[in-house]
């Protein structure tokens, strides 16, 4: 169809662009996502796209395959493929760059105080992590009662944390919370 | 600060380690899969090597474990070794989310499975939460750690700063806390 060879070379642009402007992680550059396949290519309405964001964020895996939904929904599988290595290869290969710079600056003081000096940094960051995405999961007192139980669970014991994400899930899927 | 590091990965190990931190996180909280695997299991690195890693995948473009990944394969066996573990990472939940996408597209609405869903988010919430107790007890041993810590989750967390604000403020501070004091360290 020439229709899905124009989609391919819209999604191959778009994904190969956002993914050096995706600074932060992939979730600062879904707004410009949601523009072009929404409102300038219309490869779906605004609930759909809604719906797949929704999709990725439980899936197993990284949320960046939000993007192999969309180039599947604009082009099919090829469409799928082609959506994800472009939203992952620019990016990815810079940082590979990075990644061999701070091997070779294993010795040097910045690469000495970045380690320790950004360590309380991503503890903070991953306390606001959890604090988000409590508040997107739209908490009640017994998913809080939950979370602090699993909490405990995987803090002060050797538990699986598999047992304990499986467990919550049945408790969940029992309509416990 | 790479002496975790214990015996070299091979690239299938690499791919079948990310696949199996991936196909965990269902519900989310892959940064807290990542660590519980690469520091505790496999001890590939050590607590402040990985979360130093982690922010510096913050601040880069792409997605934040697609680039943990490739910092950790890339450390071990170069270009082959981030291949592998981008797409031990990538591949299986890519083909999953196909099929759930496909359904979706063919019935209007998700698979029901919204309950445990529910269900499995608390427990990914607990995972993120206890790695903040986890690593915390090992590096906030002082009141400047502490303070940097606190400051970044007000900003980040209570006031929504956007990431680069935060540590526009923060990481300054934090290098010249953490910067060497002697020559000899």
């Amino acid at each position: 169809m020439k229709d899905e060879g124009l989609n391919l070379i819209h999604v191959l642009i778009l994904f190969s662009s956002l993914s050096l402007l995706s600074i932060g992680g992939g979730n600062t550059v879904i707004p410009e996502m949601h523009r072009k396949a929404v409102d300038s290519y219309s490869w779906m309405s605004g609930n759909q796209f809604a719906d797949l964001f929704a999709i990725s964020q439980a899936a197993p895996g990284p949320s960046i395959l939000l993007v192999t939904l969309i180039g599947y929904k604009a082009a099919g599988i090829t469409g799928a493929i082609l959506a994800t290595v472009a939203m992952i290869l620019p990016a990815g290969t810079l940082v590979y760059l990075v990644s061999r710079f701070w091997i070779r600056s294993a010795d040097s003081p910045l690469h000495f105080a970045i380690e320790r000096g950004f360590a309380p940094l991503t503890v903070g960051l991953m306390l606001t992590s959890g604090w988000v995405m409590s508040k997107a999961a739209d908490h009640d007192w017994r998913a809080w009662l939950l979370t602090g139980a699993c909490t405990l669970l995987c803090t002060i014991t050797k538990t699986n944390p598999i047992l304990i994400v499986g467990g919550a899930a049945l408790i969940g899927w029992l309509g416990w919370v | 600060m790479s002496e975790a590091s214990a015996v070299k990965p091979s690239l299938l190990e690499l791919a079948l380690t990310f696949n199996h931190i991936s196909l965990a996180s269902f519900g989310g909280g892959l940064s807290a899969w990542s660590r519980e695997v690469v520091v505790e299991e496999k001890k590939w690195m050590s607590e402040e090597e990985f979360l130093s890693i982690l922010t510096m995948c913050r601040i880069l473009p792409g997605a934040n474990q697609v680039n943990v990944a490739i910092f950790v394969g890339a450390k071990f066996l170069g270009i082959p070794g981030a291949v592998a573990a981008v797409f031990g990472l990538t591949f299986l939940p890519a083909v999953l989310i196909l099929l759930l996408g496909a359904a979706y597209f063919q019935y209007s609405h998700v698979p029901a499975l919204q309950n445990a869903l529910k269900g499995a988010a608390a427990g990914a919430i607990a995972l993120t939460l206890s790695m903040v107790v986890k690593t915390g007890r090992k590096c906030l041993l002082s009141s400047i750690p502490w303070i940097l810590f606190a400051a970044t989750f007000f900003l980040n967390g209570i006031l929504r700063w956007p990431l680069f604000g935060v540590l526009a403020l923060t990481a300054p501070f934090a290098l010249i806390w953490a910067w060497p004091k002697s020559k000899a360290k």
